[in-house]
């Protein structure tokens, strides 16, 4: 386990400003635009409007329209358009709106982004930069509030990213940016308006790996994005009943990051994994899976799973709560990982039988 | 509506050479086109080629004829049905042979076979199986030269059944209102698949729905090489000098069936033997051989430089060795020292 791994999310640098995940994601923008002629921004209300979730206020007028371009409604086509003008030696940033709008551009980033360094035999790399929000919890309902970067996470040919800390929205677009293939960045809604000190130090995010946000010894929180406020509040209360939980957020999505897991894994013996998408065929699931293959013998207690109710997510914000992973969920599952049954309550969440799934 | 868009239509500034060298050069790369092809459906009888295989006889004039109003420069993003296109554009017969025998020294080492033909020295962008996928990409690389200020034109080939995807539209209406420096060749061939062009399309005047995006569009007779070649040059020019992406519906046909799977029961004989009269390959033959710029004897000096240039893309194709397998996974992200130099 490097440095790097371990760098700690919070403010415990001796310097630096507060700051939020917002700002945090525009200056990174800015630095991209500024630093490379070959970067432009592109998508649906990215200039005039400032951004949907308010990303890109002010770098229309600093950048102007042909770098911060304004584009249709057509998710297809300028997503598309930014395969094409990275093939072409841009550096496209490209912003959808939500997850849930980039599957009007599925065929575009599964068929072509993903697929044409190999079915060119390595002639063409697709060095673009997709970035969209993912995830609920603002009362946006179903068409607004999905968490398919799981999806994303199962197609070859692309890197998956998933920034939960202002450090790594300030410093994943550089190397994400420097990555010759392309780099999708899912920001979870929820995440924007959280404010921070951000490290002064703070240096380009190693994509590549997981962060160790919290060191435990009983059971590893396995989690990403938004989920990642959610297991550490869920770790300081399994703390105050002395259960010793280890945060790790997966940072990267696809690839994976195993040995940081597995390390996890191999030092406190129990697993929790946190994920926002639904149950059935997710993110989680693979984990769970790839800790049973490799780390069985290291497991006291089955793999626990704390994921989104399978329903699409409703709009009522008593439902939609109860749908997503909350922290009295994971604590939960933790205690029953641990063997902690009477605290972990007969009639748990996450026990609930799967409804509308294959069983 | 037809006035409207011929008053629109940029002059003739360079007309086509029609010298009869130029004609003979055009004659052969369609001829090369049809030999080869004509190889592929023995080869894929013979289990040689496997997979998809969509074959481009009759069109020949489409691709020769516009690929001669591009540079070296420009770019082309083609179909499935591309080896006309592939080879019309300069990509070797053996690279193009050699990737449908899945062989490492095939245009795209073995990767993606008939329906997926690349050469990135060519700006040769293949190769897209998802009908009509092609085109924001194309709109892509025509935006990068825009925005660095390259006098290139990117050249999207897509069929009429590409009309009624969402990709083209949003393609059509992104390319128009930023006026990107592309020319759309759409290659009617009247079926989209195996439906015809009235049953899939609610107005079947291509380039009449195209022109309602704003762009300058018209049809052109695409089994005449000749008639092609100018309307690709005036599109080209007026592409490369500003004037915004241009459309061009080629008016052609396919002799053969969709796919080699395709029983072709949706078409009549007679509509196919009537198209077959418009030959585009045997129509200028004809031209040249009235017009005594093609004597029987070249002719035949002709076929048997192609038919030997494709025994000898067979022969290498065959004799190459085969990707190996502990190769498998490459290709499928960059090399990781290119990601951290």
């Amino acid at each position: 386990m490097t440095a790097t791994h371990t760098r700690a999310a919070g403010p415990t640098a001796s310097s630096g400003r507060t700051t939020t995940y917002r700002e945090a994601m525009r200056e990174a923008l800015r630095e991209a635009l500024r630093t490379d002629q070959r970067v432009f921004l592109m998508g649906e209300d990215v200039g005039r409007y400032g951004g949907c979730f308010g990303v890109s206020l002010g770098l229309l007028e600093e950048f102007g329209p042909e770098r911060v371009r304004d584009a249709p409604l057509s998710e297809s086509a300028f997503v598309g358009a930014g395969i094409g003008a990275a093939l072409a030696g841009m550096r496209p940033i490209v912003e959808i709106m939500t997850v849930n709008f980039s599957l009007l551009a599925l065929d575009q980033i599964l068929n072509n982004a993903a697929t044409l360094l190999h079915m060119s035999g390595g002639q063409l790399p697709v060095p673009i930069v997709i970035r969209m929000t993912t995830g609920a919890g603002r009362q946006l309902a179903a068409q607004h509030s999905h968490s398919l970067e799981g999806w994303y996470a199962h197609i070859p040919g692309l890197r998956v990213l998933a920034p939960a800390t202002l450090t790594d929205a300030r410093h994943m677009l550089a190397p994400a940016l420097a990555d010759p293939d392309p780099v999708l960045i899912f920001e979870h809604g929820s995440l924007y308006n959280v404010s921070g000190v951000l490290p002064a130090d703070a240096g380009p995010v190693d994509i590549g790996h997981a962060a160790v946000r919290r060191t435990g010894t009983d059971v590893s929180l396995i989690t990403y994005g938004g989920c990642l406020p959610k297991a550490l509040a869920a770790a300081d209360d399994l703390a105050s009943g002395g259960i010793s939980a280890e945060v790790v957020d997966l940072r990267s999505l696809r690839p994976l990051d195993d040995a940081t897991i597995g390390d996890s894994v191999a030092r406190t013996h129990r697993a929790v994994v946190v994920d926002e998408g639904w149950r059935t065929g997710s993110l989680a699931a693979e984990i769970s899976a790839r800790l049973t293959e490799q780390h069985f013998y290291d497991l006291d207690a089955p793999v626990e799973r704390v994921c989104s109710a399978e329903v699409p997510v409703p709009y009522a914000r008593r439902l939609e709560q109860a749908a997503l992973p909350q922290p009295d969920g994971i604590v939960a599952a933790a205690r029953r990982s641990v063997g902690d049954l009477v605290a972990a309550g007969a009639d748990a969440v996450e026990r609930r039988p799967i409804t509308g799934g294959p069983g | 509506m037809t006035s409207a868009r011929t008053s629109r239509m940029p002059r003739p500034a360079a007309r086509p050479n029609r010298q009869t060298a130029h004609r003979l050069a055009l004659l052969e790369s369609m001829l090369r086109v049809r030999r080869f092809e004509e190889r592929c459906v023995e080869l894929y009888s013979a289990a040689r080629i496997r997979g998809f295989m969509h074959l481009y006889i009759g069109e020949e004039a489409v691709a020769v004829g516009v690929n001669e109003a591009l540079t070296d420069d420009d770019a082309v993003v083609s179909t499935y049905r591309e080896h006309g296109h592939a080879l019309a554009r300069g990509v070797p017969a053996e690279a193009i042979m050699a990737e449908m025998f899945g062989k490492v020294t095939g245009c795209s080492r073995g990767r993606g076979g008939s329906m997926h033909l690349f050469d990135a020295g060519r700006r040769f962008y293949g190769g897209n199986a998802i009908v009509g996928g092609g085109l924001p990409l194309a709109a892509g690389l025509a935006l990068a030269d825009r925005m660095t200020g390259l006098a290139r034109v990117t050249c999207c080939f897509f069929g009429d059944g590409a009309f009624a995807e969402g990709e083209f539209h949003e393609t059509a209406n992104l390319a128009a209102l930023w006026g990107l420096p592309l020319l759309l060749v759409c290659e009617n061939n009247l079926y989209a698949m195996g439906t015809a062009l009235a049953r899939h399309q609610a107005q079947t005047d291509l380039a009449l729905r195209a022109a309602g995006y704003g762009m300058v569009s018209w049809p052109v007779d695409g089994m005449d090489v000749l008639a092609v070649e100018d309307a690709a040059r005036r599109a080209a020019e007026a592409v490369r000098a500003g004037a915004g992406p241009h459309f061009l519906e080629m008016r052609t046909y396919r002799f053969r069936a969709h796919s080699m799977y395709d029983p072709d029961r949706y078409r009549d004989r007679a509509e196919i033997e009537h198209w077959k009269e418009r030959d585009p390959v045997e129509g200028l033959a004809r031209r040249m051989r009235d017009a005594k710029e093609l004597s029987d004897k070249a002719r035949t000096a002709l076929e048997d430089r192609l038919a030997a240039e494709v025994d000898r893309a067979v022969a290498a194709a065959d004799q190459a060795p085969e990707e190996p397998v502990e190769d498998l996974l490459t290709y499928v992200t960059s090399p990781v020292e290119a990601i951290r130099p």
